[in-house]
């Protein structure tokens, strides 16, 4: 790695003592040695083991739960459904009034999503937990599943989510989060050509090192504590406190170094469950996804479509940009609304166009509900934009990265969500990419400057 | 048929923080009668080192080396509020925080050094190893270590300080979405440069030349494993990555890293990484977020590096072999 100091020097002190230094971090020999402390080196006498039984369906209707083999099973100590949360529908964003309350910690009468927790079982062993759960009895009546979003869009289609009554997230701006900017049609109208273009991704795993999982100790004084690797101690401590209807002075919640999150640590899955097991035993509990749950269970990154139609000018400048967004949410919300609202904020990129129109949506389907990963609700709007830039680049018979100079933001420049540009350094990277890179552009573009002339 | 080579660019910014829920993190900071500096927060350590880059922030604005400094984090009973640790928030919001509690911390440290000289507070400077000078007057000093001790057991103060820093929550505008979302801004361009088998699909991605403006390094090095991580990332997403690879169909989603596919370390292409420093006006020492920012444009430059080479476009990802093939068959038929 270089750092290139000649760039805005002018906007820098350098010289400090601690900061801009590379000094080694003092956790890495312990990470290079085994000795850092995770959640799961905990280890607690009596401990239970808990295991879910998963929805075999995309979409089904539960008719009966018969959990009678099961807790004969050797080693079972309890077995929850339903019945035994507090608040069994619950939303994660809801600490931030995003509602409705769409998902259930375990399944009550439908499953929406292969994969989705019915049955918890708490055992003395992991595998007695295991085998229980394959004892567990679950009679489904399979429902019509959809699983592509202009589908699930369409009149008629199986409804996913009863709770939202519609296959979209309702904004307070209607079904998609909007951001209008200028006249987009006068735009296209005085355009030399229109490019409309469609992108779409597939949902991807964070594969962290380290799966998500908790270990919840009853303390024997009403309050319990939650060793877990979430990535966000008190936003999970409040969703659990909510869920489980239990003031949140009752719950401890103690992190420390996480395997990696990407992301997919932030929804609320085995705290509340773990806490309730540990509630209702008097025991210690641990819930640990395995690899298999951490890459099929746990939320991936969304997929996406993105649409995006340009009008753009013989001599480079795009003029207009309309851009819808999809995000395929799975079938519950958890963190999808906020991310494709962060998506209707992040078009038309880093660029300075004139006329802009953005609707972004956040779609129910009968996938595994997807969440937050990072780059949330930008990443795949990034690939789509810059792959887009480059085909109108072609079209106009211009370099790619001298198109990007033309139409990059500079400060002071407003941005289609209606901010002012600051501190822009677009042109900057470019510069450098094309003496890194070798990839020459004309002298005027290596001349121009993020800061405003005059400024 | 034959091995076509390709370069591709992309350029991308990239926000830091999540304003459209309220960002707010705060810090505490407390020395002890060793001279040491505890920072309590409840921010969480994902493995890229913000214990580290805390403990780093937390030294410069006191003026004290940073193993003179303790992180205590992830502790609901004992540490103060944090949102988490997403949205490429965590070193720019808890910075700040951390950065407002040291300031009054200093200010306390240095009142106690100046009772001690007999001096006024405004007239003290650290020299950033553990001592604080008379301006101009470098003879007449005190150790921090000394300093401390004297605040506990003779001057009866609390060198201790508090932090709070809170985006307010933005509420988007409903018919024209004018929103606050963020802060700084983040901005990176790629090239990358690929080889393309036409007669297997394969691709190899040769070089990927990243430039990253992050505001501020605040640790040259940690940035340079954040940004290599990121870049790795970026390639694997664009090329390899699905956990419904027959999709629609769900069944057959790896389940583990041998199914789940990813580029092994024989897969990493030639990585080069060059880091801008523009500072951002609201962040720690002028860092902004650039976590999740350096996984993204390589995506888009190996799509447009996978064109440049053999003149299809793969507007779906992941950008599999199979795809490639399926292009290049229509490509001709056409």
């Amino acid at each position: 790695m270089e750092l290139r100091k000649s760039y805005f020097a002018d906007q820098r002190k350098d010289g400090l003592h601690e900061i801009g230094q590379g000094r080694p971090r003092l956790d890495s020999p312990g990470h290079v040695m085994g000795k850092t402390a995770y959640f799961a080196d905990r280890n607690f006498p009596g401990m239970l083991h808990l295991k879910m039984v998963r929805s075999p369906h995309h979409h089904a209707r539960i008719r009966s739960i018969d959990t009678s083999e099961a807790e004969k099973h050797p080693g079972v100590v309890k077995i929850l459904t339903a019945k035994d949360v507090p608040h069994n529908v619950y939303t994660i964003l809801i600490l931030i009034q995003i509602g409705p309350e769409d998902e259930t910690v375990l399944a009550d009468g439908k499953v929406r999503w292969k994969g989705e927790a019915v049955v918890a079982v708490l055992a003395e062993t992991e595998r007695a937990a295991q085998e229980a759960a394959a004892k567990v009895k679950v009679n489904y009546e399979v429902l019509p599943a959809v699983f592509d979003m202009e589908e699930a869009l369409k009149p008629g289609a199986p409804l996913v989510n009863e709770y939202h009554g519609q296959n979209y997230y309702l904004y307070d701006s209607g079904e998609c989060r909007k951001v209008r900017f200028g006249d987009v049609e006068a735009g296209f109208a005085e355009a030399d050509h229109i490019l409309e273009q469609s992108y779409q991704s597939s949902p991807i795993e964070h594969a962290p090192t380290e799966t998500t999982g908790c270990v919840v100790v009853p303390e024997g004084n009403d309050r319990f504590t939650c060793y877990t690797n979430t990535q966000a101690m008190f936003f999970t401590l409040d969703n659990a406190s909510i869920i489980l209807q239990m003031p949140g002075s009752k719950l401890h919640f103690v992190g420390g170094t996480v395997g990696g999150g990407f992301g997919g640590k932030v929804d609320v899955i085995v705290e509340p469950i773990a806490i309730l097991g540990a509630k209702l035993t008097g025991r210690p509990v641990c819930f640990i996804y395995s690899r298999e749950e951490e890459m099929q269970i746990s939320s991936p990154r969304a997929a996406e479509k993105v649409v995006i139609k340009d009008g753009v000018m013989k001599d480079g400048r795009i003029v207009a940009r309309k851009v819808t967004g999809y995000t395929d949410a799975g079938a519950y919300s958890r963190h999808s609304p906020y991310g494709a609202q962060k998506g209707a904020a992040h078009y038309p990129g880093p660029y300075t166009i004139p006329n802009v129109w953005i609707d972004t949506y956040c779609v129910y389907t009968n996938r595994t509900p997807s969440s937050a990963m990072r780059g949330f609700g930008v990443t795949i709007g990034d690939f789509a934009l810059e792959v887009q830039m480059d085909k109108l680049a072609r079209l106009i018979g211009m370099d790619p990265l001298e198109f990007r100079f033309i139409n990059a933001y500079r400060d002071g420049d407003m941005k289609a969500h209606h901010q002012p540009t600051e501190g822009a350094a677009l042109i900057e990277c470019m510069q450098e990419a094309s003496r890194a890179a070798n990839w020459p552009v004309a002298e005027k573009y290596m001349a121009m400057s993020s800061y405003k002339k005059g400024a | 048929m034959a091995i076509r080579r390709g370069s591709g660019v992309a350029a991308i910014n990239y926000p830091t923080g999540m304003n459209l829920g309220g960002d707010p993190t705060q810090a505490l900071v407390h020395s002890t009668p060793t001279g040491n500096f505890m920072v309590t927060l409840s921010s969480v350590d994902l493995g890229q080192g913000l214990k580290q880059i805390m403990a780093q922030i937390c030294a410069e604005t006191i003026g004290v080396p940073t193993d003179r400094v303790i992180i205590d984090t992830a502790d609901t009973d004992t540490g103060p509020h944090c949102m988490g640790t997403f949205a490429s928030r965590g070193t720019h919001r808890a910075g700040n925080a951390v950065i407002q509690a040291a300031k009054e911390a200093r200010q306390v440290m240095l009142e106690v050094a100046a009772e001690e000289l007999e001096v006024n507070a405004s007239d003290l400077e650290t020299d950033g190893e553990g001592n604080i000078l008379v301006k101009g007057a470098p003879q007449k000093s005190i150790s921090i270590f000394d300093v401390a001790l004297s605040a506990h057991f003779k001057r009866g103060r609390s060198i201790s300080g508090r932090g709070m820093f809170l985006i307010p929550r933005s509420y988007p505008e409903k018919e024209t979405g004018a929103m606050k979302p963020s802060t700084c801004y983040a901005h990176a361009c790629t090239v990358a440069e690929v080889e393309v088998d036409d007669e297997t699909g394969e691709v190899t991605v040769l070089t990927v030349k990243n430039v990253f403006e992050i505001g501020r390094a605040l640790n040259p090095k940690m940035v340079e494993q954040q940004l290599v991580g990121g870049s790795w990332m970026g390639i694997s997403h664009a090329l390899y990555e699905t956990t419904e690879p027959y999709y629609p169909n769900r069944d057959h989603g790896g389940t583990d890293f041998n199914q789940y596919l990813m580029p092994g370390p024989g897969d990493l292409a030639e990585t080069e990484i060059i880091v801008l420093e523009r500072p951002s006006a609201d962040g720690p020492y002028g860092a902004k977020g650039p976590g999740e920012m350096c996984a993204n444009p390589q995506i888009p430059a190996v799509a447009n590096a996978i064109f440049d080479a053999v003149g299809v476009r793969i507007d779906t990802l992941p950008i599999t072999p199979e795809r490639i093939l399926r292009a290049l068959k229509a490509q001709a038929a056409s």
